[in-house]
């Protein structure tokens, strides 16, 4: 017995940027269903470091950056919960004078971009913050970037969606989208859904999906290597980050601290975890950095399949070959801070047709071979493309 | 397959160890078989001497003798004790190491004396992992002075040492009149056993108890001698609360409903509280075997088949950390994963000899499930536990914070609900809180217990020290 649904917008993933998709998409009165395989927020969206970070992102990426900023200065607003998000500071650390150099260079760079960044030199830095290592030259502060729980953030937004009229289901794999030359028709298991627009904002497992639409893009799984130490009397209110890549930490509010760096290690198609090897190389590394933790203990690691493209751009936007299919993928390492902002930006795109935000840098094609003549960018008729 | 360059390619080493995890009756049995057959073992042991919680032996300078520390079972233990001492020799033993993550077929190790990190290649591996008490919070239980009743009973076992100079001991469980007896015959005060299973639970599993019938009159034996003692033993109770004292300082008493329903304090400085227990299975979790739901053990446990080769191969789980059958079956257990191990690699073994151990655990499990009827698990905990009753002592998360996140995510696992309100967030990461949060999950989503899921195991499988050292044959190992 297959169900029946009619909407305009099916959107394929319930992590953040589904969910917040799927909440703006509302918030315009589009209707819509959302289709999450597991749970909403149970993968990438829920297992990252929760860094809320414009600090370190490219040129190209800081106007949505700063479209998302906006939009976490409302976030009860929006969703209403706080998911722990604070503005606590993001410091970027200079562990030797060329990176502190390198700090210099980013923040002459962005000086029009609204980031507020406040270099300090190793002096400064220690009137204003213990952090240990001598091997700390300075760094980079910008003070309203911050930190949120991601085990809240996306079950959150998707349940905004719920109450803001979307249907959310859960636990629902999707296993075929075709199109029949008016519409497009979404099969899960008892399932099936007309749409005029599709949304694959499925996540690490996107790339399939796109290949599967003829826009075959160079996706690889990049798993993050997370940990956590038991609780500890708060002494870290900076979220903190090494110029150069390594480690990254912050203390959530329960007073654990949080960390990443490093490969994780992937498991098969849907599980990873963090691995061993990179676990010895953090904890060292952790310590150095903030001598505060030499007794503590780590308590739980993990990690979950994230997926990235090699220019470390994402792909946001319109498909260039099937009219009415947008997609949103490819965030691996920077998708948290960047998800009520994509959600935004995809709703207007679909219900305006374009983006006050500029995103063509985030295009699918820049990836692709161009097309062909007889391939030109309209609804390909029963084509099956999942 | 999805594209990655971090995947865990790693096949199975020919020349890799065979590895025992654990060191009590199941991982000496287990031990012993490999030797024999001429297998020498990686034997990894938490303690720093073999024998297991049942068997646990005291540290040097100790020395109470074996009738003192194992009672009835003085036999058993020292037979134990000394085949593990026989082999020692031949074996290579790693006392105090901790096996805190599995990944491909390498075991991350700490050595936690010197907090120094190293790894074990295994080419097969029997779990013998053992079980921990199963815990179902009553208000007052993270007072000072309330244990769980196996830790009630190591504390005496291994240094000789009364959790207080009163106790009660309640819940349900044989574990529950053994550590009583054992408390009173060392010459502590033992203010009262409460047993919450009603007495005719006794009386309906007496016929299927008397299969094994020396066991059954030990129990027998146990309830006399405390009766004969004058130490009240009342079945069929409600326990109400644990009582601190000014400022919750100790406890000071346990309050309980009798079989008649009226109210009772009993005076006390300690209480052994505990139902039972519940098989340690994070490292078959993290090495991949499948996990189904036990009825008898109301909880998932790792598949075995009837030799106790896991879902993985190579790897094969022995003792109650597959399900909780009792030492004796653990010795069995162990011995007949080590034979399907040695046969599995092609050694002849004695056929019958698996067969008869096969046998007897059969019997064993036939004993356990009577068991559970004479002292069955209180379905009605969860129903009964109030809003402000703490079921997390580590995040301090409460029944009612629990119902509250469960209302708001009725299609949440407990996993979900973990994610959610951090209930087994903490440094025991649900290895303690797991069942009871289990329980209150399912009865506030009023669906059974197996339907909500089990914690997902997560390394490390304990606290890992942030300034351990690595040592350089770990470095150099192979990880995927």
């Amino acid at each position: 017995m297959v169900k029946h649904l009619a909407t305009e917008v099916v959107v394929i993933g319930g992590g953040i940027m589904g969910a917040s998709t799927a909440l703006f998409l509302r918030q315009r009165g589009v209707n819509v269903v959302m289709l999450e395989r597991d749970l909403c927020g149970s993968r990438s969206s829920g297992v990252n470091f929760g860094g809320v970070r414009r600090q370190g992102r490219s040129l190209a990426m800081l106007p949505l950056s700063q479209r998302s900023h906006a939009l976490w200065g409302r976030l009860t607003e929006l969703i209403g919960t706080e998911a722990e998000y604070e503005r606590s500071g993001h410091f970027k650390i200079a562990r030797s004078d060329a990176d502190m150099e390198s700090l210099v260079r980013y923040a002459e760079m962005t000086r029009d971009c609204g980031l507020g960044l406040q270099l300090l030199d190793g002096v400064e830095l220690k009137k204003r913050f213990p952090v240990g290592g001598t091997q700390v030259v300075g760094g980079s502060f910008c003070p309203e970037d911050g930190q949120a729980n991601p085990r809240l953030l996306a079950p959150a937004f998707a349940a905004a969606a719920r109450r803001a009229g979307a249907q959310v289901l859960e636990h629902t794999p999707v296993q075929a989208v075709e199109h029949n030359g008016q519409r497009f028709v979404v099969r899960a298991p008892g399932l099936e859904i007309k749409a005029n627009i599709v949304v694959n904002a499925a996540g690490a497992w996107a790339g399939q999906f796109a290949e599967q639409c003829g826009e075959p893009v160079p996706m690889r799984i990049r798993p993050p290597a997370m940990g956590v130490t038991e609780p500890l009397p708060h002494f870290l209110h900076w979220s903190l980050g090494v110029e150069g890549g390594s480690i990254y930490c912050r203390q959530v509010r329960r007073g654990n601290v949080v960390f990443g760096g490093g490969p994780g290690l992937v498991l098969d198609d849907t599980r990873a975890r963090n691995r061993a090897t990179t676990i010895w190389e953090q904890l060292p590394q952790l310590v150095a950095l903030l001598p505060q933790l030499k007794n503590a203990q780590l308590i739980r690691t993990w990690s979950g399949n994230e997926g990235a493209l090699p220019d470390h751009e994402p792909i946001i936007g319109a498909s260039s070959r099937i009219a009415g299919l947008y997609h949103a993928f490819g965030f691996a390492g920077g998708g948290f801070q960047l998800g009520p902002g994509v959600g935004e930006v995809m709703a207007e795109l679909i219900a305006q047709g374009r983006s006050s935000t500029p995103i063509d840098a985030f295009r699918i094609d820049r990836f692709l071979q161009p097309a062909s003549a007889g391939e030109a960018s309209s609804p390909t008729p029963e084509r099956k493309i999942a | 397959m999805i594209g990655s360059d971090f995947y865990l390619d790693d096949p199975r080493p020919a020349d890799g160890a065979a590895v025992i995890v654990g060191a009590g009756p199941a991982g000496i049995r287990a031990a012993q078989t490999l030797l024999a057959h001429g297998v020498r073992p990686v034997v990894i042991d938490e303690a720093p001497k073999a024998g297991g919680q049942i068997y646990r032996r005291q540290p040097d300078g100790f020395a109470r003798t074996p009738k003192d520390l194992y009672g009835f079972e003085a036999g058993r233990a020292t037979a134990l004790h000394q085949t593990f001492d026989s082999l020692r020799a031949d074996i290579d033993y790693r006392p105090d190491t901790l096996v805190w993550n599995a990944q491909g077929h390498t075991l991350d190790l700490l050595h936690t004396a010197s907090r120094t990190a190293d790894t074990v290649r295994w080419r097969d591996v029997i779990v013998a992992t053992g079980a921990t008490d199963r815990v179902l919070p009553i208000p007052g239980w993270t007072l000072p002075g309330v244990y769980t009743l196996g830790g009630a009973q190591v504390a005496l076992k291994y240094q000789g040492c009364a959790i207080g100079d009163a106790v009660v001991f309640a819940g349900t469980g044989p574990l529950l009149y053994l550590v009583a007896y054992q408390y009173a015959k060392a010459g502590g005060k033992v203010c009262a056993v409460l047993d919450t299973a009603p007495a005719a639970q006794r009386y309906k599993a007496a016929p299927a108890m008397l299969a094994q019938p020396a066991v059954t009159a030990k129990g027998v034996y146990y309830v006399s001698w405390l009766m004969l003692h004058n130490v009240p033993v009342h079945h069929g109770v409600q326990l109400l609360r644990a009582e601190g004292g000014a400022e919750d300082e100790r406890v000071q008493a346990l309050v309980w409903k009798d079989a008649q329903g009226a109210e009772q304090r009993t005076a006390c400085s300690a209480v052994g509280l505990g139902y039972a227990l519940r098989p340690e299975t994070q490292l078959p979790d993290l090495l991949g075997c499948e996990f189904a739901f036990a009825p008898l053990h109301r909880c998932h446990v790792p598949q075995t088949d009837a030799d106790r080769r896991s879902s993985i191969p190579g790897v094969y789980l022995a003792g109650d950390g597959a399900g909780i059958m009792g030492a004796d079956a653990a010795e069995m257990s162990g011995e007949l994963a080590a034979l399907a191990l040695l046969q599995d690699r092609g050694i002849q073994i004695d056929a019958s000899r698996a067969s008869l151990l096969r046998q007897q655990l059969l019997k064993t499990e036939r004993f356990r499930q009577a068991l559970e009827v004479a002292f069955p698990f209180p379905e009605d905990w969860a129903a009964r536990a109030s809003d402000d009753l703490v079921v997390c002592r580590c995040e301090n998360i409460t029944a009612g914070e629990m119902r509250s996140t469960a209302a708001a995510n009725a299609n949440g696992d407990i996993n979900r609900i973990k994610a959610l309100c951090r209930v087994g967030m903490g440094r025991c990461q649900g290895r303690m809180c797991g069942v009871a949060a289990t329980e209150i999950l399912a009865d506030a989503l009023q669906v059974p217990v197996e339907n909500v899921g089990r914690i997902r195991g997560q390394a490390p499988i304990k606290p890992l020290p942030l300034d351990m050292t690595v040592a350089a044959t770990a470095q150099e190992a192979a990880h995927g």
